[in-house]
C-alpha cells in the first residue's frame, strides 16, 4: 500500500474546517457513537461550548489565561540554517514554548473553563506522552479543580518524567494495564470511568477525537496555533501564505489547529504520522472511541497495536475532520520511521538550538526528507508546527544516541 | 399503528409469549470463542431454563465492559477468536429451543458492513443483536438492514437518558429493550443499584416489549429484587468471572439455576 494519500490537482482554497454538519459529521466521519449512558453528558458539553463560544466573556477569560498564563502568543521563529541547508524556508511555530511545553495547554485552558461553567469540579483525561496529562493537571491547580489521568503503563515507563510533574501539580495518575498499555487503552479506560462519574466531572478529552463535540470543540481551541500562525505569516512572509503547512499527527489536534488557520488558503496541508501509527495513511473505516474514522485494524476487524517512538502518536486512529480532509485531497497525509524521527530531532537540536519533543519530529522529519523533491519544491516556504518541546523525551534519546 | 405484538420478531414474540406466562426472563451471557469447547456453555445455559442467551463477539478495545468482561475478550481474541470462526460454530449446534442474541461493538459491524454482518448472523442461526456503542440517533444505518434479514437490535437504555428519547429507544428497539441498571460499566457490583427501579417505571410508561435489566446483576438475591422491576435480568460478569476461574458448563448451569429458581419465586410485582 502507499504510504501517503493522494492529493487533489489543483489543492482548492476553500471553506472547509468551519462547523461540522449535523449530528457531527465531518463528510462521512465523527458522529456520536457513545454509549447510551454518555449520549446525555455529550450533549450537555455540545450545548455548554456552543454557548460559551458565542460568548465574548468566556472568550475573553480564555484569551486572557493563553496570554497570561501559557505565554501566548508564541513566536514563528525563521529556521535559518536549517533552511540554508534544505532549500527551503522553513518557519516554526513555536507551541514547544508554551507553559508546560506543547500545544495541549490550549486545549486544556478553554475545556477546563467551560468544565467550571458547567459546574464540573473535577478533569478526567487520558494521556499518552503525558503532555495533555500536565497541560490538565497544570490547568486543574490553577483553577481549582480536581484532576484523573489515566496512562498506559507502557507510557508511564517512558515518560517517567511527566508522571512526576502531574503527581506534583497534585493529579492523581491511574496507570492502565490493559491492551497495548498505551494511549488506545488509556482512552478506553477514561470513557469507562466517565461513565460513573457525569455528575460532577468533564472528560477532557486531549485530541480531535471522540464523540461530538470533541473533535469540532478541541480544533476549535487549538485554532489559536492556526490564527497565530497566519497572522505571523501575513506579516513575515513575502508571499503572505506559506507554501506549505505542516504538522505532525498521532490524534491530530495540533495539526487540526494549525491547518484551521490555512484551509482557506491555497497551502497545500500535510500531516505526517508514525509509521506504526498511520491512520490517516493507511487506516479503514471504523468505529472506536466514541466516532467514526479510519482505523488501523487486522483482518478480523480487531484494532490494531500501534507503535511508535513517539508516545503521543501511538494512537491507531485519526481525528475525523483529518479522514474528512482526507478524503477531500485538501490535506495530505504521510509518514515517517521512528529512525528518520530521531534523526530530524538531533538535526534541529544542531542546526537551530532547539530540542523538539519526538512527535513534533516526526513532521520535520517529512520536511528534511520532502524538500527539494517533487512534494516539497526547492525555494517553496514552510510553515511547520513544533507541537512541543524534547525534554520528556531525553531519557529515550539517551538510549538511542 | 400495526399491532406490537404481531410485528414482532421472533425473539420478541417467543420473550413475550414466555413473559405473559408470568415468568421471570434469564439472559445469560458468554464470550464467544472463551474455550474450546465454549459452545457447551450454551447447552447448559439453555438446560438451566435461560429464556435467551447473549453471545459475545470479542472487541480488542470494549470500552463499556468492566475488567471481567475484558479479561474474558482479551482471553478469547488471544485464542483466535473472531467473528466469522464463532459463527461457524454457532452454525454447528443443533436447535438449543432458545434465541441467540449476538452483542458485540459497532467496528466489528462496519468491518463487513451491516448488511453482510446481518446476514452472516442469519445464517448463524442467530435472532437478535444489542451493539453498546450504538446509540438510537446513529443506529439508522444498521436497524433498516437487520430488519430487512430478520435480525431484532435491541436498544439499550440508561439511567441518563431523557424520557422523549427512552420513549424513541423502546419505539424503535426491536426482541426486548435493555435496561442498563446503572451509570458504570458491566461488573458485578454487591448491590442492585437504585437507578435500575426508575429507568424501568419509566420504561414502563412508554412500552410493553420486553424489559430485561442488566449491568451487575450477579446473585440470585439481585435477580430476585430486579425481577420485582423488569421483565428479566441479563447475568454477563457474574458467568464469566466463573469461566475464567475454570469453571465448567456444569458448574455454570448449577449457577444459572440458583438464579432461575430465584426469578421463578413469587414475588410482590409493582406492575
Amino acid at each position: 500500500m502507499p504510504d501517503v494519500s493522494p492529493w487533489r490537482e489543483p489543492v482548492p482554497p476553500d471553506g472547509t474546517m468551519g462547523e461540522p454538519r449535523a449530528r457531527g459529521r465531518f463528510g462521512e466521519y465523527g458522529g456520536r457513537y457513545a454509549p447510551e449512558s454518555l449520549v446525555e453528558a455529550c450533549r450537555e458539553v455540545d450545548e455548554a461550548f456552543r454557548e460559551a463560544w458565542a460568548d465574548p466573556g468566556f472568550r475573553g477569560a480564555l484569551a486572557r489565561l493563553l496570554a497570561v498564563h501559557a505565554g501566548r502568543p508564541t513566536p514563528l521563529t525563521p529556521a535559518r540554517r536549517l533552511s540554508e541547508a534544505l532549500g527551503v524556508q522553513l518557519y516554526l511555530k513555536r507551541e514547544d514554548l508554551t507553559h508546560t511545553g506543547s500545544h495541549k495547554i490550549n486545549n486544556v485552558l478553554g475545556q477546563a473553563l467551560l468544565a467550571i461553567r458547567m459546574g464540573r469540579r473535577r478533569l478526567i483525561a487520558e494521556t499518552g506522552a503525558g503532555q495533555h496529562g500536565v497541560a490538565t493537571a497544570t490547568a486543574a491547580a490553577l483553577l481549582g479543580l480536581e484532576a484523573t489521568v489515566f496512562m498506559g503503563e507502557r507510557d508511564i515507563e517512558r515518560q517517567a518524567l511527566n508522571v512526576f510533574r502531574m503527581r506534583m501539580l497534585g493529579a492523581e495518575v491511574v496507570p492502565v494495564s490493559t491492551g497495548s498499555r498505551t494511549l488506545k487503552d488509556a482512552t478506553s479506560e477514561a470513557m469507562r470511568h466517565w461513565v460513573g462519574a457525569t455528575g460532577d466531572s468533564h472528560y477532557c478529552v486531549g485530541s480531535v477525537v471522540g464523540p461530538d463535540p470533541y473533535p469540532w470543540m478541541v480544533r476549535e481551541f487549538q485554532r489559536v496555533i492556526g490564527d497565530e500562525a497566519r497572522a505571523q505569516c501575513a506579516a513575515e512572509l513575502r508571499t503572505g501564505v506559506p507554501d506549505h503547512v505542516v504538522a505532525c499527527v498521532g490524534g491530530g489536534s495540533n495539526a487540526a489547529g494549525t491547518f484551521a488557520g490555512f484551509a482557506d488558503t491555497p497551502a497545500r496541508l500535510v500531516g505526517v504520522e508514525a509509521e506504526g501509527g498511520a491512520g490517516a495513511a493507511r487506516g479503514r473505516l471504523g468505529v472506536l472511541h466514541g466516532c467514526r474514522s479510519l482505523f488501523l485494524q487486522d483482518d478480523d476487524g480487531q484494532i490494531a497495536q500501534p507503535h511508535s517512538i513517539a508516545a503521543g502518536l501511538d494512537y491507531p486512529g485519526v481525528g475525523p475532520e483529518h479522514a474528512h480532509l482526507r478524503d477531500l485531497g485538501r490535506a495530505r497525509y504521510v509518514t515517517v520511521t521512528d529512525d528518520e524521527a530521531v534523526g530530524a530531532a538531533v538535526r534541529l537540536a544542531r542546526t537551530e538550538g532547539i530540542v523538539p519533543a519526538l512527535e513534533s519530529a516526526h513532521a520535520l522529519a517529512w520536511v528534511i526528507s520532502a524538500a527539494g523533491g517533487g512534494d516539497l519544491p526547492a525555494g517553496s516556504t514552510v510553515l511547520m508546527t513544533l507541537s512541543g518541546r524534547g525534554d520528556k523525551d531525553v531519557s529515550t534519546l539517551k538510549e538511542l544516541l | 399503528m400495526t399491532n406490537p405484538v404481531l410485528a414482532a420478531g421472533a425473539v420478541e414474540r417467543h420473550l413475550r409469549a414466555r413473559r405473559d406466562t408470568g415468568r421471570g426472563l434469564l439472559m445469560p451471557y458468554v464470550t464467544g470463542g472463551i474455550t474450546p469447547g465454549w459452545t457447551d456453555y450454551l447447552r447448559a445455559f439453555a438446560a438451566a431454563g435461560a429464556d435467551v442467551i447473549e453471545v459475545g463477539l470479542p472487541f480488542s478495545d470494549p470500552t463499556l465492559d468492566g475488567v471481567t468482561i475484558q479479561q474474558a475478550s482479551d482471553t478469547a481474541l488471544a485464542r483466535g477468536a473472531s467473528t466469522r470462526r464463532i459463527l461457524a460454530d454457532l452454525s454447528g449446534l443443533p436447535d438449543l429451543g432458545v434465541p441467540l442474541v449476538v452483542s458485540t461493538y459497532y467496528n466489528l459491524v462496519l468491518h463487513d458492513g451491516p448488511e453482510a454482518f446481518c446476514a452472516a448472523l442469519r445464517r448463524a442461526g442467530v435472532g437478535g443483536l444489542i451493539v453498546p456503542d450504538l446509540p438510537v440517533h446513529e443506529a439508522g444505518e444498521l436497524t433498516d438492514v437487520a430488519a430487512a434479514a430478520g435480525i431484532e437490535v435491541a436498544l439499550l437504555a440508561s439511567p441518563a437518558t431523557p424520557q422523549p428519547r427512552l420513549a424513541e429507544i423502546a419505539c424503535r428497539s426491536r426482541g426486548f429493550v435493555y435496561a442498563v441498571s446503572l451509570m458504570g460499566t458491566t461488573g458485578e457490583r454487591a448491590d442492585l443499584a437504585a437507578s435500575a427501579a426508575e429507568l424501568t417505571e419509566r420504561l414502563r410508561h412508554v412500552t410493553d416489549r420486553p424489559v430485561l435489566l442488566g449491568f451487575g446483576i450477579s446473585t440470585p438475591a439481585q435477580a430476585r429484587e430486579a425481577r420485582r422491576h423488569a421483565d428479566g435480568v441479563v447475568v454477563g460478569a457474574a458467568v464469566m468471572r466463573r469461566v475464567l476461574d475454570g469453571a465448567g458448563p456444569d458448574d455454570l448451569r448449577a449457577f444459572l439455576v440458583t438464579l432461575r429458581q430465584a426469578l421463578d419465586q413469587e414475588c410482590d410485582r409493582p406492575r
